[in-house]
């Protein structure tokens, strides 16, 4: 092969030695089959960034002052230097948009390029949870149509009004996600004039769920029947479809909160992959470069130097060590599962059998497409990973004076520690479980949720205060319960607050 | 498969309106700690910015989250010693190397204080938000002494620099068009019957010459009419207009005596840097005159009025002497805006107070705009307050308020320039 000519190492970058380095990346992303969607990447400046982290990834955000927030605590931090930007930003949309700061040196700018625009891009692209739950060719109209939704809310009712009520949709935020069931994927132009007819069908199916006339007598003898005849954990769903007295415009702030949310969602399920994917490609893309003559030893110099910090695990006693890196667990899952199909020792034929020996670049794809962080553990957490990250488990129970460990990396705990590890990761039990089970309609109104704690956890403080939110949105009562060890619901919170007797009515009953 | 595009020159400040947002928002606790910090600025930080500090507390956004206790099983990295069955006293709560990443940023626990600057103007607009000038409406007519020279239309008269050339050329086509319909309109009837007469089989030899010289005629009295006139020129018109001055000046009187001492000096200070602040939102240029007295006044420049020491009796009918001399001498009340603010502990000998009320009530407030006595003193009223009191009642842009400690400045001041429909009537 002839050998090429290498490609300046700046450490200045200009546009068209970020078009050359671009152009090699691209090529040889292309000869490991990555798929992209095609990139856009945005030079901005280091305050436009702080813009960006503002608005939590969202490239066009509506107003709102927790936005105005995170900004000044961003710019507050970063002045202060107790915080580096991150290098990148980058938007799960089509074309994929990325960020790269202008004090980037070249090197880090190809280092980006190769992690953001090939990494990321292709991993949403290719990733099943995304798939299914996202659409990234409309991400960006959507936003728009928000953004616009919400300035002309503002203009009719009032900043106040409609702040306060996505004041209410942000406390719910985490509750406005469909995990099972599948959004249907519109454009924009679908998305406006469905928001019309919705406005008018959604108010008339509330009024028909709340009419007062009765409609037969004979049936009031009958127990009426449950509503929601099951339970529903799409919190601000069953708000925009069911709450009584919402005005539309409020159920649409609602349905843009929540859609804001599930798109989010994935990224959250995958933290560990995505970036694990990302540094993967970002190692494996400039090593090629590397050995292809491409680029200097100064530059891998800078890129190692880098790309150590950036996967680095601290160990449990180091006074930097705050929990598990996800970058360092993804990054070595996935060039040890490319150990594994290239040089697989006995132990990896006796755990991994599927894989062991077979084609990487294959096998690779095949974990980034069809897992998420909580499966994509359980099935590739091999025990030489194990042992290299020293991991042991820690059990802690409130009612124990001590904590107990639970395993180590040893032959008897790798499959303990698997599956705790990829526990950690399920959503399910990190977020508070909380459905509601009851909407008395026919009574007082009143909206019954139900908490029900995965170890025995409790619901934090905070709770009151949520319900006060969601209590603007129900406007009738709103009871948090929780079973206790009889398996009776006990009131654990409820808005507005108890008049005492309350409680004892409910105990009777 | 790339596009590259250069955004760093786009706008920068997309956050601005969410950061107004905040800040509209948490209104209530930051004006507090404005309000707060007010008394702890010096003299030459006037025109910062101003650090805000809000408890994180106020500031949180619930969500449901799960709390502490139940049973926590986490993995850890980089085992160095424990073997499974390893019974460990529990670690202190705060360490958090037993509770996982997840937990301990959510909890909340943190009560540091948010933290974050706001610019001056926005510091201004919270420090002075619903205060005025009192007696500003009231005022305004009697003050019109700039003048401002402004367009005013057209005239027919005026110096050549002054044409206006596409209001003379359309007076010109407007002119022209005016003058040659007539003519045009019989021009183009003879010329109409000239064609159809030659396209007749009959001769009109005698006709057609007729015509064609009626024709010529009327061509050249329409080329006669002149391109441009001087009775198209149009010329701007300028006319001068009365505006309010935007010139103010602040007079600074502070007694010196023995009886002042510097916490007491600091404390009029900080009044002078809000009345000066204050002024500073109304008017363009604004001078300060700083005239310190005992039984002698002086004036002085800000150094030597707030740090040089004197001693000696109180006669602060001389400030005001003083204040007069130097009106008349450099500010006519037509021009100036006059502000006066006078602070004192009060003592004063007792025979000049009838004096300064004479003074004040016949020299001072009548050219002046608003006069603001502080008393700072911990001690019962004296002879000058209840002099002043008499003032008070007759004059209703003249205010006096007692300060005790540093903490009563910013509220006597709001109460000085509050909206107050009462003030102004």
């Amino acid at each position: 092969m002839a050998k090429k000519k290498m490609l300046s190492d700046g450490p200045d970058w200009t546009f068209s030695l970020l078009e050359q380095y671009q152009f090699e990346i691209d090529r040889i992303a292309k000869s490991f089959r990555i798929d992209t969607y095609t990139n856009q990447i945005e030079v901005i400046t280091a305050e436009q960034m702080m813009d960006a982290y503002a608005s939590v990834g969202m490239p066009i955000g509506y107003n709102h002052w927790t936005f105005g927030k995170k900004f000044i605590q961003t710019e507050q931090t970063y002045k202060r230097g107790q915080m580096g930007l991150a290098y990148e930003i980058v938007i799960n949309s089509d074309p994929c948009i990325s960020y790269l700061m202008e004090e980037n040196s070249i090197t880090m700018q190809a280092l980006v390029i190769a992690h953001a625009c090939y990494g990321h891009n292709s991993f949403f692209k290719g990733n099943y949870l995304f798939k299914a739950w996202t659409d990234a060719s409309s991400i960006i109209d959507y936003l728009l149509f928000a953004k616009n939704y919400i300035a002309e809310c503002e203009h009719k009712y009032g900043i106040d009004e409609v702040e306060a009520c996505l004041d209410a949709c942000h406390a719910l935020m985490n509750h406005g996600v469909d995990r099972y069931k599948r959004p249907q994927k519109i454009s924009l132009e679908q998305e406006l004039e469905r928001q019309k007819s919705r406005e008018e069908y959604l108010q008339s199916q509330v009024n028909t769920l709340w009419r007062t006339i009765p409609e037969h007598k004979d049936n009031e003898t009958n127990r009426a029947p449950k509503f929601p005849s099951e339970p529903q954990e799409n919190l601000l769903y069953f708000i925009e479809k069911n709450a009584p007295l919402l005005k539309p415009w409020q159920r649409e702030i609602v349905r843009i909160v929540r859609k804001v949310s599930q798109y989010f969602y994935p990224q959250k399920q995958t933290q560990v992959m995505n970036e694990g994917w990302a540094c993967f490609w970002h190692y494996t893309i400039l090593n090629t470069m590397f050995d292809e003559g491409l680029v200097s030893e100064k530059f891998m110099m800078e890129f190692l130097h880098n790309h150590t910090n950036v996967v680095a695990q601290p160990e449990y006693n180091s006074p930097y060590y705050s929990g598990i890196n996800p970058y360092a667990l993804g990054f070595n899952m996935f060039i040890d599962i490319k150990r594994i199909c290239e040089n697989p020792t006995e132990e990896d034929k006796q755990w991994f059998p599927e894989i062991a020996g077979s084609n990487w670049l294959d096998t690779l794809h095949f974990a980034m497409e069809n897992f998420k962080d909580e499966s994509f553990i359980s099935q590739f957490l091999s025990p030489k990973l194990m042992r290299d990250f020293k991991l042991f488990h820690i059990h802690d129970d409130e009612q124990e004076s001590y904590v107990e460990i639970g395993a180590i990396h040893n032959e008897k705990g790798y499959k303990k520690i698997r599956s705790e590890l990829s526990n950690q990761y399920n959503l399910s039990n990190l977020e508070a479980n909380i459905q509601i089970t009851n909407a008395n309609i026919t009574g007082d109104r009143s909206l019954t949720l139900k908490y029900t704690p995965h170890q025995a956890v409790p619901l934090a403080d905070s709770k009151n205060e949520v319900l006060k939110h969601l209590y603007y949105l129900w406007q009738f009562d709103v009871k948090l319960i929780q079973e206790d060890s009889n398996g009776e619901g006990k009131i654990i919170a409820q808005c507005p607050p108890s008049r005492k007797n309350n409680t004892d009515i409910e105990k009777a009953s | 498969m790339a596009n590259f595009i250069d955004r760093r020159l786009n706008s920068k400040n997309k956050s601005t309106v969410n950061r107004q947002r905040f800040i509209r928002r948490y209104k209530s606790q930051i004006k507090k700690s404005v309000e707060q910090t007010v008394n702890k600025r010096g003299v030459t930080d006037v025109d910062k910015g101003e650090n805000i500090t809000i408890t994180k507390k106020d500031l949180s956004e619930p969500i449901f989250h799960q709390g502490k206790g139940g049973i926590k099983d986490r993995v850890h990295p980089g085992n160095d010693q424990y073997n499974e069955g390893d019974q460990i006293k529990r670690p202190p709560q705060q360490s958090g190397q037993g509770n996982g990443q997840g937990e301990a940023s959510n909890s909340g626990e943190g009560e540091d204080d948010f933290v974050f600057s706001i610019s001056k103007d926005e510091y201004l607009n919270l420090l002075f938000e619903d205060l005025e000038l009192p007696n500003l409406e009231e005022n305004q007519l009697d003050k019109l002494i700039d003048y401002k020279t402004v367009r005013s239309g057209y005239c027919a008269e005026g110096v050549p620099s002054n044409i206006d050339i596409v209001k003379s050329l359309q007076g010109s086509i407007a002119r022209r068009i005016a003058m040659t319909s007539t003519k045009r309109k019989s021009l183009k009837a003879l010329e109409e019957e000239l064609t159809e007469l030659k396209q007749d089989k009959h001769e009109h030899i005698k006709r057609i010459k007729a015509i064609t010289l009626e024709i010529k005629q009327l061509k050249a009295k329409i080329a006669k009419v002149p391109f441009i006139d001087t009775f198209d020129l149009r010329f701007r018109n300028y006319a001068k207009e009365a505006v309010p001055t935007s010139k103010a000046v602040m007079f600074c009187l502070m007694d010196v005596s023995g009886s002042m001492d510097q916490a007491t000096k600091d404390i009029a200070k900080r009044f002078y840097i809000l009345l000066y602040l204050f002024l500073t939102r109304t008017y363009k240029t604004i001078d300060v005159v700083y005239i310190r007295h005992h039984t002698q006044a002086k004036e002085v420049d800000e150094q030597e009025f707030f740090y040089s020491q004197e001693t000696g009796g109180t006669i602060a009918s001389s400030a005001l002497e003083l204040m007069i001399k130097v009106i008349n001498d450099r500010y006519n009340p037509r021009e100036w805006n006059i502000y006066g603010a006078q602070a004192s502990d009060g003592d004063n000998w007792a025979d000049d107070s009838p004096h300064c009320r004479q003074l004040m009530s016949k020299k001072i407030l009548p050219i002046s705009r608003y006069f603001a006595y502080i008393e700072i003193t911990q001690r019962p009223h004296q002879t000058l307050w209840q002099q002043y009191i008499q003032v008070q009642e007759q004059n209703s842009h003249f205010a006096m308020q007692h300060i005790k400690t540093v903490e009563d400045i910013y509220p006597v001041f709001r109460e000085l320039f509050k909206k107050n429909i009462k003030q102004v009537a």
